[in-house]
């Protein structure tokens, strides 16, 4: 279905949860709602199905106005953070009941319930209650139950964040070809850059109850809008210095200048603040262009095969990626590498000055 | 590190043995005791075999009082599980002022004392000056518990649903309350009824708690007596003797310390297989829908 958000806000007492937005969603699209905690991902979600009515604008539903429909009059199925199923259902039952209210004979319940239990690999539990499952079977389990309701909108609200790590790599790897069916609308709410970025289709940013930016998941990444946007879609958060820019170069307040040769020309002089994503800034220089940045280290810290080093920049800490498992001790100089070709340049106010233009050309001639 | 042999841990669970030995073994090997024993004075017993415990069984009084305590925990059960139940869905939840004011009005009857319930109820059910027993006067029903027994049956029975329905409202509140409101909202959207909503998700989220509830109004029913005792005093003729009033009566009134004893034994044996069995068919309940 095409689902469309006008002006839809939503203020509960005297806070304002959700300031006003307008969103479209086209039919069969996949469409990632990113922000942190508290961002009003949730609050979005709910009013999308239903479950709330905004308190101010309209939800529209294939051009239909449904603001204040009750959910139960929609076309939707939603899948939470905690895994919820019927408890006293066999996991068949779960994902039947939904059949069973459309009213579907017997044949063809038995024959959806198998191939969407079949899609998910749960086919070996039908027998079994909820509680009887791992955790990843169960929240499997959710999500057929929502897949078979075949509802035109599909709402899924950090469906994996309740999930060991390794079965998050495994069931979002899944997710994308399972929803690839191409008529169901689905939106999909997560805290995580990466896995927005895994999963693809369009973004919208969401930061403190406002719609940051939305477009393209690759387009958002490569030319976010603002600073805001920038951190939010950037883990560890994007790394930040103060700057001026004067005839294409930014310099940084330590006397660093870095040449903005992959950006657009005659960029307006003054000061800025420039975004430098932490795998562009590197220990090891593996070419010639790359501009050393001097620091200490503040902390060394190893996530899975890469390690992040924090350095003391001037006033501020910066965040360096390093291949491989490394130790650094803390208090000693370092030497990191920035890439003048894929920094960001934003305004004193944060709006983005400048991205780089090569991975938008790209971009533009992949679509 | 070797590790030290010594028994020297026994020392730390002595005390534990003292106290339940002083406090339930001696006890409960005294009533052993005098089950099998005739007794007619300090000094002056006699032992006598089984012959206790087959007066016992063969007692028609008994019998009766038997009877009369099946049914009425069972009508305990039946009335006060449903009606607690409903209660419990009716509650408000939230934090709110309603709410802490529900949970003080249920948890009232429950912080009276037992014999003060059986003489608020005595009051209560007065013909002349109870609120009860002069409403169904003047309404022209002939009410009056202390000679007709099934006024005075019915009276015992509504007693305890006043007194310990809020226990079960209580226990089944809490269940309801740790439910995730996420629950509520999924079914919302999957468009289910009230009654779905119930039996597929509330009710098997109380299950824990109904267990409790209804193994604990059992065992209390069964074992029913100061407020009997207090409004009725097991009368009319035996109509709400009960099996614990029988009881006292074979050993403090007629002093059959030994046909008690027996008897005594017999009755937590009684209770024990009913509590055994009820946990037994509720805990298979939720297991027996897998087929």
């Amino acid at each position: 279905m095409t689902l469309r958000l006008e002006g839809a806000a939503k203020r509960v007492g005297a806070e304002q949860h959700l300031h006003p937005l307008s969103l479209e969603l086209q039919p069969g699209s996949f469409n990632v709602l990113l922000g942190r905690t508290l961002a009003g991902k949730t609050t979005l979600m709910r009013l999308m199905a239903g479950l709330d009515a905004p308190s101010a604008g309209r939800v529209l539903e294939n051009g239909k106005d449904v603001t204040g429909q009750s959910v139960r009059h929609r076309d939707v199925a939603m899948v939470y953070q905690q895994f919820i199923n019927y408890p006293a259902m066999t996991v068949y039952e779960n994902i039947a009941s939904p059949l069973r209210r459309q009213g579907k004979d017997k044949a063809e319940i038995d024959a959806k319930v198998r191939r969407t239990a079949a899609m998910l690999r749960i086919e070996p539990y039908l027998a079994r209650l909820p509680a009887e499952l791992s955790g990843g079977q169960q929240q499997r389990c959710a999500i057929a139950r929502a897949l078979v309701k075949g509802a035109g909108l599909l709402l899924l609200d950090e469906p994996l964040v309740n999930l060991d790590y390794k079965l998050r790599e495994e069931l979002r790897a899944e997710l994308r070809d399972i929803f690839a069916d191409g008529r169901t609308t689905v939106v999909y709410a997560t805290t995580e850059p990466q896995e927005a970025l895994i999963l693809g289709g369009n973004v919208t940013v969401l930061h403190e109850g406002r719609m940051l930016q939305t477009g393209p998941t690759g387009e958002v990444f490569h030319a976010p809008a603002s600073l805001d946007c920038a951190e939010v879609f950037s883990d560890p958060p994007m790394n930040v210095v103060d700057a001026i820019l004067t005839n294409d170069r930014v310099a940084l307040t330590d006397g660093t200048s870095l040449p903005l040769s992959a950006h657009d020309r005659n960029l307006p002089a003054g000061p800025c603040r420039v975004g430098i994503r932490a795998n562009h800034l590197t220990v090891l220089r593996r070419s010639e262009r790359l501009v050393p940045i001097r620091g200490r280290v503040e902390l060394s810290e190893i996530s899975g095969s890469e390690t992040f080093i924090h350095l003391r920049h001037g006033g501020t800490t910066l965040i360096a990626r390093e291949e491989g498992v490394h130790s650094h001790p803390i208090g000693s100089d370092i030497e990191v590498y920035a890439d003048p070709d894929r920094i960001f340049v934003f305004s004193a106010a944060g709006r983005l000055v400048a991205a780089p233009n090569w991975r938008r050309r790209a971009l533009r001639n992949i679509a | 590190m070797d590790k030290v042999q010594d028994n020297r841990a026994w020392f730390l669970i002595i005390p534990v043995f003292l106290i339940v030995a002083f406090s339930a073994v001696v006890p409960l090997m005294t009533v052993v005791n005098y089950s099998v024993q005739e007794i007619f004075g300090p000094g002056q017993t006699f032992f006598v075999g089984t012959e206790w415990f087959e007066a016992v069984l063969a007692d028609d009084r008994l019998h009766d009082a038997l009877v009369r305590q099946i049914i009425y925990s069972l009508a305990v059960l039946l009335i006060e599980i449903p009606l607690g139940i409903l209660i419990a869905l009716g509650m408000p939840g939230g934090r709110s002022a309603r709410t802490s004011l529900t949970l003080v009005l249920l948890a009232l009857p429950l912080l009276i004392p037992f014999n003060v319930v059986g003489t608020i109820w005595q009051i209560f059910g007065r013909g002349d000056i109870g609120l009860l027993g002069a409403t169904f006067r003047a309404i022209g029903i002939d009410y009056n518990y202390t000679s007709n027994s099934a006024h005075a049956w019915i009276t015992v029975l509504v007693m305890d649903v006043w007194h310990w329905t809020s226990l079960v409202a209580l226990l089944c509140y809490a269940g309801l309350q740790s439910i995730p409101p996420a629950f509520y909202q999924a079914a919302k959207i999957d468009g289910a009824s009230k009654w779905a909503v119930f039996r597929y998700i509330q009710l098997p989220k109380m299950r824990g708690v109904l267990i409790i509830a209804v193994l604990l109004r059992f065992m209390d029913s069964f074992m029913i007596y100061t407020e009997p005792f207090v409004l009725t005093g097991g009368g009319p003729g035996n109509s709400t003797t009960f099996l614990s009033q029988y009881l006292t009566q074979m050993a403090v009134g007629q002093f059959d310390i030994g046909k008690a004893a027996a008897f005594s034994i017999v009755y937590f044996l009684i209770v024990l297989l009913f509590s055994f069995v009820f946990y037994t068919i509720i805990t298979r309940t939720g297991e027996g829908e897998r087929k």
